[in-house]
């Protein structure tokens, strides 16, 4: 499928998984997918972490409002990719000035009475912070003046994407009427249209993490209804056909080597070989447990991610995105029973 | 007698430990090493967890949440126990325990807030953590009780909960609302009144009665709480509690480690052991064959030499990730000095018996050597 068709399948895609996954470094190179593709996108964060601004190497801080990590607008056609902070708090103050108590609203959240109605009303927070998103997804979905074309929200870590986006089937559950219902209602149907929103789940060819994102994938899928983009496997050692004769490659290539250096050899190919080995295992179990189409990202052995690390990884998520079938507009995984289920 | 080496100060003589970090850097699969080993040095330890990856959790036997602890079965002369925290009956026991009578107790446990409490308010899996290590402290049952707390990205929730809570329970609006008389709302500020009218507008104005009852229930409980919170801060500040801080040597792992520190610091509580999981093992001296800038790409072109030199590429990228995840953990070493250090190799796959929590108690205290070439994996001590 080509890159440009799949950011065309909807405007809003979710990127969830695990702490320490990469969501964020995979969020970064979608929103450069995208840009590169000429669409202007923005990068929603939700948790207020530092490693976005880093990824473009840019060190400022975001805020609740948009700036510009990578400017579009060169020869190459690519837009701009944007990235903007969207905490409840921000979101609350900004609902709460939008009905009339701009003033006291940030006294109040203060004050801890915002704590106490959080508690008496779970998921009210995430329902505000949806409901921004929801806001940015209309601006984009109209073509107003500087909304952008593609938006990717950096999802917070796994088991808390559940309760984020199953908050507005449970406020539905909890309040009959009023102004936060129809919130809901929308962010409801936002989540559900696969023609708006998907969500695309991201892992590591690891044990836990491989059975939390089966595991979350199900949630999302039967229990809020979401439309599942393939799954994003990172970190895969790229495959090296490495000899297991050290001495006899060494003679080949008319080298002498130490005895410790031809152990470091020897102990660095095997470590490498049981890790892909692994991988591979994981790899295999996680396409047993979940029918969905998988994208490999390479483990990046070079220096810290930067700009330079996350152009690549866009270029490799763009090529594994141009490898997937072409008809991948119905849902993916459907409503799969049985003894794939963890 | 000669010094205690490393970390082995923990497992011999503390009597809690807490194990701090943030999510995702094997925190808990630690904690029960720590426990394996003072089982194995003869203890009665038990270990709290709060999240155990399924299979780790059916080997320490906590397949159901019961909120007491189970015995593990093993071949160490001391005991391990094992629980995995229920924070809502945690909760319900506390409520129970300080109601002045039984209908007091029930009206708090049916309020919807209250059952909302548990899930919604943060910090308060984080509370009740603490409250079941001081329940069990309290019962003098165990020579070691080590804690593994909620992965939590506010750093130190578990120390800042009990002030939360009882800030919770303070909150001047709502206590002003359950002044009996009609007179007390014209002591709300106008502000208060305006919110108070929205909130009732958008969510509903059952929640506020819901508040209001639940704040009515909690009459006369709250300075029982407050003086359990503050029992259950000196225990965790007396010299018999140690601090463990847990991380993996990515950059946001330990970037976070470093804002734990900071802020257990601050709190003037000293960090008695940094434990660094998943580290890359290091393989030895690169061959100093093709150093040329191009050399090796050439090299690996060449029918001849391209089997050594697809070797000696993967050493070096082993040893980039070696070198860095070196470099992320300085700075937070320093940090934490002299609190000794322990690594713990990258394993293949993950730890879910107790064998291999035995062999992360080997790496931990130090009775293994290992291939890090400068020796560091042993535990350095202060």
């Amino acid at each position: 499928m080509d890159p440009a068709q799949f950011c065309a399948q909807a405007r809003l895609l979710i990127v969830a998984g695990k702490g320490g996954v990469g969501k964020t470094t995979v969020s970064a190179a979608m929103a450069l997918v995208a840009a590169r593709e000429g669409l202007t996108s923005l990068v929603v964060e939700l948790e207020g972490k530092s490693g976005l601004g880093s990824a473009f190497g840019r060190s400022e801080v975001l805020t609740y409002h948009e700036t510009v990590l990578a400017a579009g607008g060169g020869p190459d056609g690519a837009a701009d990719v944007r990235a903007r902070t969207l905490t409840p708090d921000d979101a609350l103050v900004e609902y709460l000035e939008g009905h009339g108590m701009g003033r006291m609203s940030r006294r109040l959240a203060a004050s801890g009475a915002l704590d106490v109605v959080a508690t008496a009303v779970p998921g009210i927070k995430d329902i505000l912070v949806l409901g921004k998103v929801k806001q940015l997804e209309r601006a984009s979905a109209a073509g107003e003046e500087g909304a952008s074309d593609f938006l990717v929200l950096d999802g917070p870590a796994a088991g808390h994407a559940v309760t984020l986006l199953m908050s507005a089937q449970a406020l539905l559950d909890a309040v009959s009427v009023g102004p936060i219902r129809s919130q809901a209602s929308d962010v409801s149907e936002l989540l559900r249209d696969p023609s708006r929103c998907q969500v695309m789940l991201v892992t590591l060819p690891e044990e836990t993490p491989v059975n939390e994102v089966v595991e979350t994938a199900f949630a999302l899928e039967d229990r809020v209804g979401l439309h599942l983009a393939p799954i994003v496997v990172n970190g895969l050692y790229p495959a090296v056909d490495l000899d297991t004769d050290v001495e006899a490659a060494a003679e080949r290539a008319g080298v002498r080597l130490t005895a410790a250096e031809r152990d470091a050899l020897a102990g660095a190919a095997d470590f490498r070989r049981r890790r892909q080995a692994f991988q591979a295992e994981q790899v295999g179990r996680l396409a047993d447990a979940l029918p969905l189409p998988q994208i490999h990202l390479p483990y990046v052995f070079t220096t810290d991610l930067g700009r330079p690390e996350v152009e690549l990884l866009a270029t490799a998520l763009a090529g594994e995105i141009g490898r997937l079938p072409e008809p991948v507009g119905a849902p993916v995984a459907g409503p799969v029973t049985g003894p794939a289920r963890p | 007698m000669t010094p205690l080496a490393g970390l082995d100060v923990l497992a011999e003589h503390r009597s809690i430990v807490i194990c701090t970090g943030s999510g995702g850097v094997g925190k808990t699969t630690a904690a029960a090493a720590i426990a394996v080993e003072a089982a194995q040095r003869g203890r009665r330890a038990c270990v709290v967890t709060i999240d155990p990856a399924k299979r780790l959790a059916d080997a320490l036997g906590l397949a159901s949440l019961t909120n007491e602890p189970g015995l593990v079965d093993g071949p160490w002369p001391g005991e391990l126990w094992a629980l995995m925290l229920d924070t809502k009956s945690t909760f319900d026991a506390l409520v129970t325990r300080y109601a002045e009578r039984p209908e007091q107790a029930q009206g708090i446990l049916s309020n919807r807030l209250y059952r909302n409490l548990s899930g919604a308010l943060s910090g308060t899996q984080e509370y009740m953590a603490m409250e079941k290590l001081y329940e069990l402290h309290d019962q003098d049952r165990f020579d070691l009780i080590v804690v593994d707390t909620p992965p939590t990205r506010n750093a130190l929730d578990f120390l800042d909960a009990p002030r939360r809570l009882t800030r919770f329970l303070d909150n001047r609006i709502f206590r002003l609302l359950m002044m009996p008389t009609r007179a007390s709302l014209r002591a709300l500020n106008m502000a208060t009144q305006v919110f108070l009218h929205t909130v009732a507008k958008v969510v509903g104005s059952e929640v506020v009665h819901d508040t209001v009852d639940f704040f009515t229930a909690f009459e006369g409980m709250e300075q029982g709480f407050r003086e359990r919170a503050q029992r259950v801060t000196e225990l965790l500040s007396q010299p018999a509690t140690a601090f463990v801080l847990v991380t993996a040597p990515r950059r946001d792992a330990v970037d976070e480690a470093m804002f734990f520190a900071r802020r257990l610091q601050e709190a003037a509580i000293e960090i008695e052991a940094l434990i660094v999981n998943r580290v890359h093992p290091r393989h030895g001296p690169l061959p100093s064959v093709w150093t040329a800038p191009g050399a090796l790409e050439r090299a690996l072109a060449d029918p001849q030499q391209g089997g050594l030199a697809r070797l000696l590429a993967n050493l070096q990228d082993l040893e980039g990730i070696g070198r860095r995840e070196e470099r992320y953990v300085e700075a937070l070493i320093d940090r934490v000095a002299p609190a000794p250090v322990a690594r713990v190799p990258l394993l293949v796959g993950d730890v879910h018996d107790l064998a291999g929590l035995e062999e992360v108690a080997e790496h931990l205290f130090a009775r293994t050597s290992t291939t890090s070439p400068d020796d560091s994996a042993h535990p350095r001590t202060g």
